[in-house]
């Protein structure tokens, strides 16, 4: 991949370089928030608002983050406009770091570790697979990455491509298959031959699609039934660049398959996936990865300090 | 698609629709109340500002005149201004002009939707008489062709074969040249997707446009996209010149403020919106029918459309004639099913019906389509007597209906006593001079 190779660097650097552009297209003076000296008015608060809304964090998460800021001036007796916005990073900060839970793969005995990916179309379902294939990969595990995406066109191809990159062991059946049988069988080699690690590829489907949760749903049972504990983790990847249906996609997924990990991946654009925020307030679900680029390098833990750093970059 | 922010509107003109008369406080008031809600709709903070600055002086000029407005004239500029800004009156459609063949490029951000649009901008084109070929420029991302060939094969639709190893402007160059010396009429170049503001790529794209000369570059984005829509939309724009947009994923529940966003930033047409995955899910883009399901008038338009295509109007007619005599047999109603069933699926027809999306429990009422089909086979299973006649329908008949329609009594049971409900509601509504109600509803 030309661009994986592109521009190597932590984290921080890259979420940086991304939301550094974008300053000349972000809306309001976010620096006169800093500028020292500068009273505590309505305006400020104001401003506050919108660098929150503009990051898509949502209206109703804004506004409780927006009224808590306001309770620690008063308690704190802040006067100066210069000592709110740490305040407010502080509070997201507080949100978001206790879900800060990067995968660990626990030893399951003889038996493999099963990590199920879900979410909706678009989001880099495949892609997050084949770095994460690679990353475990390189950490010497043994790895069956699985095509349960039997439905759109060339998923299985996309997959394989990753796949062998990372050097797994692919399992397939054809286009239009029945993804839990793929499951099952990938489970079932990953049993026999002794793998590590089973990642299993689903198709993307919208989570008001009753029918086809009902079919990620038997995914899961499938699994669960050839191995008990299985799936052990389901991760859901979201698109830093989806506004607030993105709560509603957690938290449909979140009922019908209990989300044990989220992946928020597309960070290296211009959107700095905000809606995180209110997700893990409402819903509590560990942050696992975040995705900043197509190279398979390119899939980092969540690090709640660098997030919210990349958040409020543009005033820092 | 935008349903929280019709409730919200809704909510607010309900406040409004309670008083006869407005001040210019009411009005700030109610604007409160539709900024949060477009901002919840992922409208953009600077997009949402304006339009609420529009508004607002839109409705305190009219107050000089008329110093007191109604509230129905705060929805009607509430409505207009949206219709305006997503582009009312204008023309959406796609322009192929030049000496043939045109090309068309799709570009966007990565998991948009842009190969599957190419597939299915494709499939139109071929619909309105035109020779579309297929091109996939994305070397990149992984069977990124071999998506985009089988796309084409399914649809029986030439697609270009890249050589390996030539880069996008090599391709398309390529495929130019060999569609040339063919006869085809439409191509469909299907880009990779990068961010707007990787430079590296942005440049590709623009040394595609100037291979190509482009009649149409589409901009293909996620209906669910955020605030970023704004800055995505402006990057492409500023680079490559969009001349319209498709918005995918449609048919979820995102409530879609990108379109404004996109529409403001831009001031380019959105063209077509994507409604699904198969490929026939493609329709054009009505802002009139967008901005009415903004404000809680659902999207009729379109539900009239629907009906008239399954709907024979002499049945209709007949139809409500037996209504209006009470002449209403299970006969009918199983005509009714069939019609209904032809409409497309339950989940679209009821989202297009104003006001339902207020009801409690409608939301989270997934029609089942199985019903329609039991439904049907438990009135087959009755004889013509019974049919005219349910009372007649007694225990032993009740349960040769059961096994004949492979359901059980209780179905049989539950159909005959929601009948006999339906006919007494519609007698009720035929009394008060109702009109066009559907009496087939009722299952629901």
């Amino acid at each position: 991949m030309k661009k994986g190779k592109k521009e190597k660097g932590g984290i921080f650097q890259r979420l940086r370089r991304g939301l550094a552009r974008t300053q000349g297209l972000l809306v309001g003076g976010a620096d006169d928030l800093l500028r020292p000296g500068r009273g505590l008015d309505e305006g400020l608060y104001e401003e506050l608002e919108e660098v929150l809304i503009v990051a898509d964090v949502g209206v109703e998460a804004t506004t409780r983050l927006i009224e808590g800021v306001r309770r620690e001036v008063k308690k704190k007796g802040i006067t100066d406009a210069s000592e709110v916005l740490p305040l407010l990073r502080q509070e997201v900060l507080e949100i978001l770091q206790p879900y800060e839970a990067p995968l660990a793969i626990e030893r399951t005995g003889d038996y493999p570790f099963v990590v199920m990916v879900i979410g909706v179309n678009g989001t880099g379902k495949t892609t997050t697979i084949g770095k994460l294939a690679h990353r475990f990969g390189s950490q010497r595990k043994r790895v069956v990455v699985a095509a349960a995406d039997t439905f759109r066109a060339a998923a299985i191809e996309q997959l394989e491509i990753w796949s062998d990159r990372a050097g797994a062991h692919f399992v397939r059946h054809g286009s239009g298959a029945d993804p839990s049988a793929v499951a099952f069988d990938a489970v079932k080699t990953a049993q026999a031959k002794k793998y590590d690690l089973v990642f299993i590829d689903t198709a993307g489907r919208l989570h008001t699609k009753e029918n086809l949760m009902e079919e990620l749903k038997k995914v899961k049972r499938i699994i669960g039934r050839e191995l008990p504990g299985a799936p052990h983790e389901i991760l859901l990847v979201l698109d830093a660049t989806t506004g607030q249906n993105a709560i509603a996609q957690a938290r449909t997924f979140h009922e019908a398959l209990e989300v044990t990990g989220i992946a928020l991946t597309k960070l290296d654009g211009t959107a700095k996936g905000g809606i995180i925020v209110a997700i893990a307030q409402e819903l509590g679900v560990p942050l696992q990865f975040v995705g900043v680029g197509e190279g398979v390098e390119d899939l980092q833990d969540f690090r709640a300090e660098s997030f919210v750093d990349a958040l409020f970059s543009q005033t820092t | 698609m935008f349903e929280t922010l019709t409730e919200r509107l809704d909510h607010v003109f309900k406040k409004l629709k309670g008083r006869g008369k407005l001040s210019e406080k009411d009005i700030k008031d109610a604007l409160r109340e539709v900024r949060l809600a477009l901002l919840e709709a992922d409208v953009n903070y600077k997009v949402v500002k304006d339009f609420i600055t529009g508004v607002e002086e839109k409705a305190t000029g009219q107050e000089v005149t008329a110093s007191l407005i109604p509230a129905q004239q705060v929805i009607k500029i509430v409505h207009e201004e949206l219709i305006s800004l997503m582009g009312g009156g204008e023309d959406n459609s796609l322009k192929l002009s030049g000496s043939p063949p045109s090309s068309i490029m799709v570009v966007g951000l990565q998991g948009s939707g842009k190969t599957t649009t190419a597939g299915k901008l494709a499939s139109y084109l071929r619909e309105k008489n035109r020779n579309p070929y297929l091109v996939p420029a994305d070397p990149y991302r992984p069977a990124a062709i071999e998506q985009l060939r089988k796309l084409g094969e399914t649809l029986g639709i030439d697609c270009y074969a890249p050589q390996k190893n030539d880069d996008p402007v090599q391709i398309v160059a390529k495929a130019l040249k060999l569609a040339r010396s063919q006869n085809f009429d439409a191509l469909i170049f299907d880009t990779a997707g990068r961010l707007h503001i990787d430079e590296e790529l942005m440049e590709e794209l623009l040394g595609i446009k100037k291979v190509l000369n482009p009649s149409e570059i589409l901009l293909v984005a996620d209906a669910m996209t955020g605030q970023d829509a704004v800055n995505v939309a402006k990057g492409f724009n500023d680079v490559v010149g969009i001349t319209g947009v498709i918005l995918t994923k449609m048919d979820g529940d995102a409530r879609g403020g990108a379109a404004l966003s996109i529409k403001a930033v831009t001031q380019k047409p959105i063209k077509f919106i994507g409604t699904g995955e198969k490929l026939d899910a493609w329709e054009s883009f009505h802002p009139d029918r967008m901005a009415s399901r903004i404000l809680g008038m659902g999207d009729v338009l379109s539900l009239i459309e629907k009906a008239q295509s399954a709907f024979d109007e002499r049945q209709a007619e007949a139809l409500e004639k037996k209504l209006r005599k009470d002449e209403f047999t299970l006969e009918d109603f199983r005509d009714q099913l069939r019609q209904i069933k032809k409409m497309g699926p339950l989940e679209d027809i009821l989202g297009m019906i104003p006001g339902l999306g207020k009801l409690k429990g409608i939301k989270n009422m997934r029609p089942d389509e199985k019903q329609l089909v039991r439904l049907d086979a438990m009135v087959s299973s009755m004889t013509a007597k019974e049919r005219r006649n349910p009372r007649i329908i007694n225990g032993s008949r009740r349960l040769r209906i059961a096994k004949g329609s492979g359901t059980t009594v209780q179905d049989v049971n539950r159909l005959l006593k929601q009948f006999a409900m339906t006919k007494k509601m519609i007698k009720q509504v035929s009394k008060r001079g109702g009109k066009g109600i559907s009496p087939a509803m009722f299952p629901l």
